[in-house]
């Protein structure tokens, strides 16, 4: 996946009068965190690799309200809202991919009621319609034989049912796929959800991340594959915890196909 | 009609009207909560009530106690066919007056046995599991006292009454094998009791251990404890977890549809937001509603029981307290204080408190307490909302729901968060991320 990357925010596509296929909502991980960049590279290549017609919405982009309406403030959460639909709509934005499970969610299930109605996908799902249609093709290449192990972001898997696009899309790398012993409706949490990511956790006697790392790296894995921004933050942290980390990578599935491709 | 039949009768009115008033008292206390309207997809409803309270679906993802919860389950709804059978014999003082079915009858019968034999030796693992291997789920803190109690109380019930009606059987057939008229013309069969008729009555066809009245005392002292042990434990439900076999089948059929991580959207909130973005939209006007006799104001999210809706309050009357939510929830296993359980019986707790309440004055009289009294702060900013709760609950409560609206009061009428939160919330507010990250910088991921 070498062709040069551009990345057409909506405001440019609608200048020149065209229509983008999608919209990528980035989201803010994806945009601000230096980890979750990367994330939002890879997929950015799988799309041009499809020669998938995408925009970004860029600096028009704001926080969906997640972390906000979990925080208790319902106020903040809608008025985030109310901005990210004014402008979508402005837009005339019918079909939203992310790389973002509590986008995802917000996006998918809590905007329709506020006026935003959009169809919405989460990268994995978007990723295994392009293998479906034979947008992209993708070989095992160095990922041949590897164990690989997938975490189900709750806001994913639990939340909205998709447990399988995820897995259908690790399985094309030609790798083990080995379930963990918690996984799909029974996955444990990451520890993040809920706004726990931008606080201190609650006294207790381990962190929630330390609980899940352990589950993940007894599956032995050469990698743990992730399809959250947070998710991954939280088991990279894990894994550093138990000193795996030259054994053992946490990638997003994005990622994982991105390099795939590569020579 | 001889005396037996007055006092059946008398017994049998009483215990019913004593169910329905304290039955309607726990209607009366669920309507204390905010009215909101479940009546959409019907089939889907239906389909779901069937699949998951009726077929025990969510039971059985954990097989040792599905199984035998599962065999109670079909012990209680189907002997309590022969409860009809009783009832009738008890008002006109017949015996066994469904025999006329012949063959089918002794089927009943027969399954009857088997199953009473079933729930029989369920009850006593599931005592043990409680009692000697003493599970997690089961010996957890926030089931000391009465909800351990209750619990044992109840598998007790249960075992005295299948022992009761075995008893009445063998000692039927034991009437039998003596030739007792009265008893033989009657249909049945026994393939359990018959096994008690022998080794435990020492009864044989050829060889008979204890007197036909004997036999006649024992079977109608088992009759009656048996119907009295129902009457009583139907008036038990009220006051007990149990109270599940009932609620559990309108709970389910309310229970919500959506995808589990959606939170409910707060119409009031969107009103005042609009106004707030277009000044020519008027605000919300929120009218005081009277709830038991007195005049609420509408606070944003929950304070009190109040303020949680009819159908989370449902919720907390339907838990059976199986912990099987705290089991699986991240935070309680990692040893934070949040265990889903105690917040669904914190919520029953607090509903029957302001229950009392209106009982004794007639209208609700504040006292100075709340919901938050018993679930503290802590416990509330410990949940992850991975809906792991909600995965698990054989008969879809959600606890999740109650802490969110728990959280909304918390911030939004308290101004009361977590210091890291509180950072969080004012950088979405000013820089629409939850970082100190500027807006402008959005997209400078794709320049580097």
């Amino acid at each position: 996946m070498t062709e040069p990357i551009r990345v057409p925010t909506m405001a440019e596509f609608t200048a020149t009068g065209e229509t983008p296929e999608v919209l990528f909502w980035v989201g803010c991980a994806g945009s601000f965190d230096d980890r979750a960049r990367k994330i939002t590279k890879a997929f950015v290549r799988i799309l041009t690799a499809a020669r998938v017609k995408f925009a970004v919405l860029g600096t028009e982009e704001s926080c969906t309200g997640d972390p906000a309406r979990r925080a208790g403030n319902e106020f903040l959460f809608q008025m985030q809202a109310q901005n990210n639909i004014m402008v979508m709509n402005g837009y005339g934005v019918k079909r939203i991919v992310t790389a973002c499970p509590h986008c995802f969610n917000t996006l998918k299930n809590e905007y329709p009621v506020l006026g935003g109605n959009y169809e919405v996908l989460h990268h994995t799902q978007f990723i295994n319609a392009l293998i479906k249609e034979g947008r992209i093709k993708v070989e095992g290449g160095s990922f041949k034989g590897k164990r690989i192990t997938f975490h189900d972001p709750c806001y994913l898997g639990r939340g909205n049912g998709e447990y399988e696009a995820p897995r259908e899309v690790l399985l094309k790398l030609d790798a083990a796929l080995v379930e963990l012993k918690r996984s799909k409706q029974n996955g444990l949490c990451c520890g993040a959800g809920g706004a726990q990511m931008f606080k201190e956790a609650e006294p207790g006697n381990r962190e929630v991340n330390i609980e899940r790392s352990e589950e993940a790296l007894a599956a032995s894995p050469n990698i743990i594959a992730a399809g959250c921004p947070f998710c991954n933050t939280m088991l990279t942290d894990g894994v550093k915890h138990f000193n795996k980390e030259g054994e053992v990578q946490v990638k997003d599935v994005a990622e994982s196909i991105a390099e795939a491709g590569d020579p | 009609m001889g005396i037996s039949s007055i006092v059946f009768i008398v017994l049998l009115v009483g215990a019913s009207w004593l169910f329905a008033r304290n039955f309607m008292r726990i209607r009366r206390n669920i309507l204390l909560g905010r009215d909101v309207t479940i009546n959409d997809r019907k089939g889907e409803r239906w389909a779901l009530m069937a699949r998951v309270a009726l077929g025990q679906s969510k039971m059985v993802v954990r097989p040792v106690a599905g199984f035998l919860h599962i065999i109670v389950y079909a012990g209680f709804v189907i002997i309590n066919i022969e409860v009809l059978e009783i009832i009738i014999d008890g008002v006109f003082g017949t015996h066994r007056v469904l025999s006329f079915m012949g063959g089918f009858y002794d089927f009943l019968i027969g399954s009857f046995e088997w199953l009473a034999l079933g729930v029989w030796v369920a009850c006593a693992i599931f005592l043990v599991r409680r009692n000697i291997i003493k599970l997690k789920r089961f010996v957890m803190k926030e089931l000391d006292g009465w909800p351990r109690t209750d619990a044992n109380l109840i598998l007790f019930t249960e075992i005295a009454l299948m022992t009761a009606f075995l008893f009445m059987n063998a000692a039927d057939y034991g009437l039998r094998l003596g030739g007792d008229l009265h008893y033989s013309q009657a249909g049945g069969s026994f393939p359990v009791s018959s096994w008690i008729t022998e080794h435990v009555l020492g009864c044989t066809k050829e060889s008979f251990g204890m007197s036909p009245a004997s036999l006649v005392l024992i079977e109608r002292i088992c009759w009656w404890f048996h119907i009295i042990g129902i009457l009583a434990f139907l008036n038990y439900l009220v006051v007990s977890k149990h109270l599940h076999i009932l609620l559990a089948f309108p709970n389910v059929w309310y229970s919500t549809l959506k995808p589990k991580t959606e939170i409910i959207n707060m119409d009031r909130v969107t009103g005042e937001v609009k106004s707030m973005l277009d000044p020519s939209v008027q605000p919300p006007v929120v009218a005081p509603h009277t709830v038991a006799g007195v005049e609420m104001t509408e606070r944003f999210g929950a304070k009190d029981v109040f303020d949680l809706s009819w159908k989370q309050l449902m919720d907390g009357m339907t838990c059976t307290e199986c912990g099987r939510c705290t089991s699986v929830c991240p935070a309680n296993l990692t040893g934070k204080l949040l265990s889903p359980r105690k917040i669904m019986m914190d919520t029953r707790d607090r509903l029957e408190e302001v229950g009392k309440v209106i009982d004794a004055k007639g209208k609700w009289e504040e006292d100075g307490k709340s919901l938050h009294s018993r679930i503290t702060d802590e416990e509330l900013w410990a949940c992850t909302t991975c809906n792991a709760c909600t995965e698990a609950c054989p008969v879809n409560i959600d606890p999740v729901g109650i802490i969110m609206d728990m959280r909304r009061y918390l911030v939004m009428e308290e101004s009361k968060t977590r210091p890291a939160l509180a950072n969080m919330l004012t950088n979405v507010e000013n820089n629409g991320a939850p970082w100190q990250m500027a807006q402008a910088d959005r997209l400078k991921w794709a320049d580097q």
